[in-house]
């Protein structure tokens, strides 16, 4: 039996790509220049589509690879990741730890059947809001084009149009040491565990 | 720990407004993020004025909130004028959020739909990280009041200048045998005409006589440690052969050095200079430096005259580079630029076509203790030119070489037209693509010179060829030019042509920046910490740029960068601590297997690895707080403040809690199977 | 806990501690580890009253359902949650045990048998059934009810994806390995039995046991230096590995940074990588990035297609960064696990 997991087919179902399908796209950004680039596309009222949600880091280095899983799993159908262009990191050399780490990750969720275009890579300098605007336009139309990638939820909500509480309910809910979220309510996964 | 959160959604007059429905954003925090702690939500004009930070102020003593978060503009801007209001409500800072729902969101989405479950989404995202938010105190740190000036050029001694007149110490280091930069080699400066030499001589005594100044030429720094305020500069001051104690700067050594080399530094390759020499007469210092590879003592054993000669015995060959070590607070990099090097526009002749001369050519040219004693003469060093052509943007504003604008060769090149027309006869052309004569006093001089009676071609000079095809061509430089104001091709010959040769960042620029920790563009210009409103400061606390290092600029703009420079140290010294950041990673030991992952993670060298102990550990005092090692570490066992691990995936979860549509995030369920009979048996 | 036990026809000693040990999916690799910690079984059984062991010893589920909730007082259960079956009992033991412990890599992150993830059931079955080396001319699919002239049979269902057991049940605490190493297995059972006698610390729920704090380097006698790898190779691609030197330096992937300490290093000290069974280090959320994270970090290259020829020595990122915890990872599975179109 192969070991290497076939990757699924660009949209599910093998119907045509909804039109109205707007992606959710998580998008890390570095203090010094990507995160300044979309604050001058801001001053500049440069127009982008409101697809993407970034979230700001002191620098691309801070990237870790379980930021990106976790933006998958929660729901994101997209990542993307900026900061500096190689040779002008704020931290010296740091982006390159990013772009080695991206590298990794494409490959490694390429094995898990996530279309590789889903994570992709810009850097962006603070001079080069258009820029920006004009890359996230560009990922938004791709992932689009791609589809949902719709990852299931870690904490089910319902399944075969079963009520799961009341089956937790039933069969004594709290009082035998069940989890108050059915079904794969793993701590390490929901909100309140990191703690 | 029960959060209580307050949350703020900003309208910014109808900057925000206009586009997200903030009521509607705070009414759903209200009611959707209860259960996140959110206990207060409101919304209001002008979060930042005087009332809306009492909003804030107020309610965290009335519902004793310990978390805030404000959804408004970028955090550049008001980060710290919200951290200060929590604090003023009794709060730690650090446990206010800022969301940014103007520039990420108002300011660049048309769709006000989108923008307001965009605006939910961030604010949601705010919300969870912010219930990771750890109070955190600043780290303060005590400010070493002495400073370190890499680059003695006009912008280098300003600074220097600025800080020792204020009392303070001033290590002044720079590469070259004598300070100036390349000020001394000008002979005249734009728009005043002012001798360079007379207008910098007495700035570089001023710097080489005081008290408070340490003047450390002929040397280079090799290696920078530390943080702001506590830097260990590491110097080599390369070996001059002559003892700096002894030498009296009467100069009978230059004098009876029987060898000439060429001097490609000061003269621009177009004079000779002795093998024991001072670059220039005014130099500073006046003790000379002996040219080792070309020093037949050295090379061949012979000589030794200056040894005879020099009364002050003040001659040792054996002297050998000495290594020191500063201990500075500040550090202020004034290394300027290098030309453009010509050659590299072969169609411009310059190295192959002798009476083609670069800028700082032609300027030793002009100078009176020059080369040719200050006479404009072609290469053969004694006929002077009756026609000179003047080329303006010679490597600068051109897609093939550098792109931008060198700011000061205009200027330069009606200077040079002012010069030539002082000292001959003859008839220059400047050829131009546009004028730039911004600063004050300049419109005035292209006004003078135009008086004066030159030629002007607008157009870019495509060739300069002593091909001769025409008469009255032979034996001249033909000039081939589109002229643009008459829409014609033209061949103009020339007996002389200076190329004004843009500015480009020094050789070294880019392993400079390294050693400094700072950071430099792609070209290798130094990048300020904002170009508008903080032009001297670089991203790395205490280290400051001033002159050409960060970008071409004329003399003026270099002196008062200089002066800005010092006027920032100064404030620190003056302040005598500093507060940074608390943005720093730990490593936890216990957790830590020392597998030296991160060793290689840090470019401030401030994680090492504890042989005894088998851990890795960080200095936090060097960390810069970017995070990599956070990231990189096998074990998790590496954390950051305020960039935690949680704090991000929280925030990951909160973005990704609300859809595009603004209701929560459909999502599916990973497939399981059920049956009545197993659900039954569960009963039981 | 009441020393009279609730009257099921069963004799009761008094007061001895319940003692369940259940193998979901398993190898049976857990059980063996178990009893190797050798003449010490017999030090277990004089703690505990041993109710269900079904490698060891007879036992019946009706016995465990007649119980009280919480009458059990400790059930260890090792394997993975793979078939309907192994979701039943692990959520019939929950009820009826007072603290679950995850036992071994297949309970806690899925271990081997989580690669299943890679594929769908359909395929997984359409594999195991229809490969050239089963000889099955009438594509039979095993079925999960069966209409016997008695009545309807229901089998252990496979499920479409196999889960860890926290991820059907709430657990209290997880001894991790693959095996985990015996004399852990003693050192843990010793722990609990001196909790219930109070002679001990309850450990926090959530806790580990029966391993370190750190990672498998802590434990290794290897040198280690800076790292900076400009090649992963596979071990057969090296003649001879210098056996003083971090392998991982060495260019051979080994996971020993990111996985959990507690087995001793046993791998590498004998020139094999470690490959992860021990699982993740404290409080990491996904093992494979962190797994990820560190190899490239350190990898020796700056431009895309340097540092792509170096990562081509890694030929399966899955399996090198997933081996063991795939299942219990952020995504869990490949998109072919649970894209479940085409299967009845």
């Amino acid at each position: 039996m192969s070991t290497q997991a076939p990757v699924a087919s660009a949209s599910a179902e093998g119907a045509a790509p909804d039109a109205t399908f707007e992606p959710v796209i998580i998008g890390f950004t570095c203090n010094w220049c990507s995160y300044r680039a979309a604050d001058l596309a801001g001053t500049a009222r440069t127009k982008y589509p409101p697809n993407v949600r970034l979230i700001r880091l002191m620098c691309s280095g801070r990237l870790d690879p379980t930021f990106v899983l976790k933006a998958f799993s929660e729901g994101a159908d997209a990542v993307l990741v900026s900061g500096c262009h190689p040779g002008e990191c704020h931290y010296i050399e740091q982006n390159y730890k990013a772009l080695r780490r991206f590298h990794l990750l494409q490959r490694t969720i390429e094995a898990l059947g996530i279309e590789p275009a889903r994570l992709q890579l810009v850097w962006a300098s603070a001079a080069e809001g258009v820029r920006l605007a004009n890359e996230i336009a560009r990922v938004t139309e791709e992932v689009r084009a791609l589809g949902p990638l719709n990852w299931p939820a870690a904490s089910i909500v319902d399944v075969d149009g079963m009520e799961l509480d009341a089956v937790w309910e039933a069969t004594g809910g709290d009082a035998g040491g069940l989890p108050a979220t059915p079904g794969g309510a793993n701590p390490k996964h929901g909100a309140e565990a990191i703690k | 720990m029960t959060e209580r959160i307050g949350v703020y959604v900003c309208h910014c007059g109808t900057n925000i407004a206009g586009v997200v429905d903030v009521a509607e954003v705070t009414r759903w925090a209200a009611e959707n993020l209860r259960d996140q702690g959110v206990v207060v939500a409101r919304d209001y004009k002008f979060m930042c004025s005087s009332p809306g930070q009492d909003l804030v102020t107020d309610d965290i003593k009335e519902y004793g909130l310990n978390r805030i978060v404000v959804a408004a503009c970028s955090p550049h801007l008001h980060e710290n004028t919200f951290r200060t209001a929590t604090a003023r409500g009794g709060l730690n800072p650090y446990l206010c959020e800022l969301v940014s729902i103007r520039e990420q969101d108002s300011w660049v989405h048309t769709d006000k739909a989108a923008a307001t479950a965009k605006a939910k989404a961030l604010l949601a995202g705010g919300v969870e990280r912010v219930r990771r938010n750890e109070p955190m105190e600043p780290i303060k740190v005590d400010i070493n009041p002495a400073t370190l000036v890499v680059g003695g050029g006009i912008a280098g001694i300003s600074a220097t200048l600025e800080i020792a007149d204020a009392g303070f110490k001033v290590y002044l280091v720079e590469k070259s045998p004598s300070i100036g930069g390349h000020m001394a080699q000008f002979d005249k400066t734009f728009p005043t005409l002012d001798c360079a030499a007379c207008i910098l001589t007495p700035k570089m005594v001023a710097a080489g006589t005081h008290p408070n100044v340490e003047l450390m030429t002929w040397s280079e720094v090799e290696k920078v440690e530390g943080y702001v305020g506590n830097f260990t500069v590491t110097v080599r001051k390369k070996a001059r052969y002559v003892n700096e104690d002894l030498c009296n700067g009467c100069g009978v050594c230059q004098e009876k050095c029987p060898w000439k080399v060429l001097d490609g530094d000061f003269e621009a390759g177009m004079g000779r200079r002795k093998v024991i020499y001072t670059p220039f007469d005014q130099a500073v210092p006046r003790v000379p430096v002996i040219d080792r590879p070309n020093c037949p003592y050295f090379q061949k054993g012979t000589c030794r005259a200056c040894e005879k000669f020099c009364d002050a015995k003040a001659i040792d060959y054996m002297q050998e580079d000495q290594i020191l070590t500063l201990q500075v607070g500040n550090i202020i990099i004034a290394t300027g630029y290098d030309l453009f090097d010509a050659r590299r526009i072969p169609q411009y002749g310059y190295g192959r076509l002798p009476n083609v001369f670069t800028s700082l050519e032609f300027e030793r040219l002009c100078s009176a203790a020059g080369p040719t004693n200050g006479n404009v003469v072609l290469r053969d060093g004694k006929t002077p030119p009756k026609t000179v052509g003047i080329v303006h943007c010679v490597g600068s504003r051109d897609q093939n070489y550098n792109g931008y604008c060198s700011a000061i060769c205009c200027m330069q090149s009606l200077k040079f037209a002012h010069l030539v027309r002082e000292r001959t006869d003859a008839e220059v052309t400047n050829f131009y693509i546009d004028m730039r004569t911004p600063g004050k006093g300049y419109e005035e001089f292209y006004d003078r010179v135009l008086e004066e009676g030159g030629h002007f071609v607008r157009g870019k000079v495509a060739e300069i060829t002593d091909a001769a095809r025409l008469p009255g061509e032979e034996d001249k430089l033909i000039i081939q030019v589109e002229d643009t104001l008459t829409g014609k091709q033209r061949r103009i010959p020339m007996d002389m042509v200076i190329l004004s040769a843009g500015l480009e960042p020094r050789a070294g620029a880019k392993d400079l920046a390294t050693r400094f920790g700072i950071s430099c563009s792609f070209d290798g210009w130094a990048i300020e910490k904002h170009p508008k409103l903080d032009p001297v400061a670089t991203m790395t606390e205490g280290v400051f740029v001033a002159g050409c290092v960060s970008g071409p600029k004329d003399i003026p703009a270099s002196v008062a960068q200089g002066a800005a420079a010092a006027a920032r140290v100064l404030g620190r010294i003056q302040q005598k601590q500093m507060n940074l950041e608390p943005i720093k990673a730990t490593v936890y030991a216990e957790h830590c297997s020392g597998c030296r992952i991160c060793n290689t993670m840090c470019p401030y060298n401030a994680i090492s690895f504890l042989e005894a102990e088998g851990v890795s550990s960080i200095n936090a005092a060097m960390c810069q707080g970017c995070g990599t090692c956070v990231a990189a570490c096998p074990a998790g066992a590496i954390s950051g403040t305020g960039f935690s691990d949680e704090q991000i995936l929280a925030q990951i979860e909160g973005l990704l809690s609300v859809g595009a549509d603004g209701a929560p995030l459909k999502r599916t369920a990973y497939p399981e199977t059920h049956h009545e009979a197993i659900e039954e048996a569960v009963r039981a | 806990m009441s020393p009279t036990a609730k009257s099921n026809g069963r004799a009761t000693t008094a007061a001895k501690p319940k003692l369940a040990i259940f193998g979901a999916a398993s190898c049976g690799g857990c059980d063996v580890a178990i009893i190797n910690i050798h003449e010490h079984i017999v030090d277990v059984a004089a703690a505990f009253d041993i109710v269900l062991w079904p490698t060891v010893m007879d036992g019946k589920y009706s016995d465990i359902e007649a119980m009280d909730d919480g009458e059990i007082t400790v059930t260890l259960v090792n394997g993975s949650m793979r078939t309907d079956e192994t979701v039943h009992l692990s959520k019939l033991l929950r009820r009826k045990s007072k603290f679950m412990v995850a036992f071994g890599s297949c309970a806690s992150e899925g271990c081997i048998p989580g690669l299943a993830n890679l594929s769908s059931r359909k395929e997984i079955l359409d594999t195991a059934f229809s490969t050239t080396s089963t000889d099955n001319p009438d594509g039979i699919r095993p079925i999960w009810e069966y209409q016997a002239p008695e009545g309807v049979l229901h089998l252990p269902e496979f499920e479409p994806m196999l889960r860890t057991l926290d991820q059907v049940v709430d657990v209290d605490y997880t001894i991790p390995g693959c095996p985990p190493e015996s004399k852990q297995i003693w050192a843990a059972l010793q722990a609990v039995v001196a909790a219930l006698n109070g002679t001990g610390p309850l450990p926090p729920k959530g806790s580990i046991l029966g391993a370190g704090e750190s990672t498998v380097c802590d434990e290794c006698a290897r040198k280690r230096n800076v790292k900076k790898i400009d090649r992963f190779v596979r071990i057969q691609q090296v003649a001879q590995f210098d056996p003083e030197i971090c392998l991982l330096e060495q260019g051979l992937p080994c996971n020993g940074p990111a996985t959990r300490d507690g087995c001793g290093a046993l791998c590498p000290a004998v020139g094999a990588p470690c490959i992860g069974c021990y699982g993740a280090a404290e409080g990491v959320v996904d093992y494979g990035a962190r797994l990820m994270s560190a190899y490239a970090s350190v990898v020796e290259a700056q431009k895309p297609d340097e540092i792509d020829k170096v990562l081509d020595g890694i030929v399966d990122p899955a399996g090198q960064f997933y081996r063991f915890s795939l299942a219990g990872s952020l995504l869990r599975s490949s998109k072919a696990a649970w894209n479940t179109d085409g299967e009845k």
